[in-house]
């Protein structure tokens, strides 16, 4: 004889939610998921029982907003959600200070240094120029370009190891 | 004070058809910059103002779209209805005409988005928060290049002078105010441009200086866009951009 202990529905549709999109990256960062960045705001109950997940984009251009909503949707899907809505939300904007500690060193990690730690003034959105080298922290860098690989990168050069390499624009 | 939803949304409307308009001249240039980092740079800009015309168009659409989504509001209209500045649709000539127009319009941008990240419509502040940030950006990518321009060869100093000559008669209409602009600010919507002015001399004077280029001085000024008097250049603009969603309806990638 098996007890089926009866649950909220709701409750069980928001944690499955959850833990299926645990596993959509951003297409551009395959290293981060959209929890690590910062992008998925929250994940709620609608007025109308649909799941509804918020996300805020990092650009406002950013080309792969559709596609990561495309991601979450076939997650959701998945894990076999009923009802659901991607909401698109650009306030309160996307800084770089949403991105978390581990996800700064994942990004390091795969040769793309962090943004500065703030953005919250805009005389730190220019302070990247002391950006440390990703491969080997070299202090001695210096900017290639302004505009890099993907709307959130500049592009850089190490003076000591030679290596070019990416780094998240502070914004 | 309550705002009549055709006003706000006319009052979006022509910030987004600035950008969008001046994201598509950029996009141009794709396939004929100058060098690939420039390339990369230029397509960035479009980038960046494609996506907060998206955004505002968008937001439009919510408010008084009367059931048109951002891309009907972009690919569906023609060029009289089409309120944006008339510095954004000057055909590209040479790059230093991309980038002294870029760095005339994107200091004043720059500003007013400032301005508009204490509107009182919280959604056009959270996109303000976002492209203040990437139009310093633009403005230091454009400011560095004039500088690089004028303070260059005698070629490159002609011709970024010329363009800065040419450009000068679009800039008047940036800070000119009209009843919907009144209409917004009374709402806590919106921005008095002409406040701005003061600043926008601020940045632009030192960079042409250090450029070494004379500020042309401020005469007759062109105006009309934000009534749907356009020059002779966004039609032929529009009829390309517009193509697909004119030919063939409602397609989708």
């Amino acid at each position: 004889m098996v007890t089926v202990v009866e649950r909220p529905v709701e409750i069980d549709a928001i944690a499955a939610a959850r833990n299926a999109l645990d596993s959509v990256v951003d297409p551009e960062l395959p290293v981060l998921t959209i929890a690590d960045l910062g992008i998925l705001r929250d994940v709620r109950l609608g007025d109308d029982g649909t799941v509804e997940v918020i996300m805020t984009p990092t650009y406002l251009g950013c080309p792969a907003i559709g596609i990561i909503a495309i991601e979450i949707e076939v997650a959701l899907e998945r894990a076999q959600i009923k009802k659901y809505r991607v909401i698109v939300q650009n306030s309160p904007a996307w800084t770089t200070d949403w991105l978390s500690e581990g996800a700064r060193e994942k990004l390091r990690a795969c040769g793309i240094a962090p943004p500065a730690k703030t953005s919250s003034s805009k005389r730190a959105l220019f302070a990247v120029d002391a950006a440390l080298c990703p491969i080997c922290r070299s202090d001695r860098t210096e900017r290639v370009s302004e505009f890099g690989s993907t709307a959130c990168k500049a592009l850089y050069r190490c003076l000591s190891c030679r290596e070019p390499f990416d780094c998240f624009k502070c914004i | 004070m309550p705002i009549d939803p055709q006003v706000h949304f006319g009052y979006l409307l022509r910030l987004a058809d600035s950008n969008l308009v001046l994201g598509h001249r950029l996009s141009e240039w794709i396939g004929r910059a100058p060098v690939i980092e420039e390339e990369l740079a230029l397509a960035n800009i479009a980038l960046d103002l494609i996506g907060q015309a998206r955004a505002l168009y968008a937001h439009a659409a919510r408010i008084g779209g009367g059931g048109r989504d951002a891309d009907a509001l972009a690919f569906l209209r023609d060029q009289i209805d089409y309120r944006n500045l008339l510095i954004v649709e000057n055909k590209n000539r040479d790059f230093a005409h991309t980038i002294a127009r870029q760095f005339l319009y994107s200091a004043f941008a720059e500003l007013y988005w400032d301005a508009l990240t204490a509107s009182r419509d919280t959604e056009l502040a959270g996109i303000a928060v976002k492209a203040v940030k990437e139009c310093a950006y633009h403005v230091r990518h454009s400011a560095e290049w004039l500088i690089r321009l004028g303070d260059g060869t005698q070629e490159s100093n002609n011709r970024a002078q010329k363009a800065v000559d040419e450009l000068w008669m679009y800039t008047g209409e940036m800070f000119e105010s009209d009843q919907i602009e009144r209409a917004v600010l009374d709402a806590g919507i919106g921005v008095i441009a002409i406040d701005l002015k003061p600043a926008w001399n601020e940045t632009v004077e030192p960079v042409l200086m250090r450029a070494t280029l004379q500020r042309p001085k401020d005469g007759w000024m062109m105006s009309g866009g934000r009534s749907g008097r356009h020059t002779e250049h966004l039609g032929h603009m529009l009829a390309e951009m517009q193509f697909l969603q004119r030919a063939y309806p409602g397609q989708q990638w």
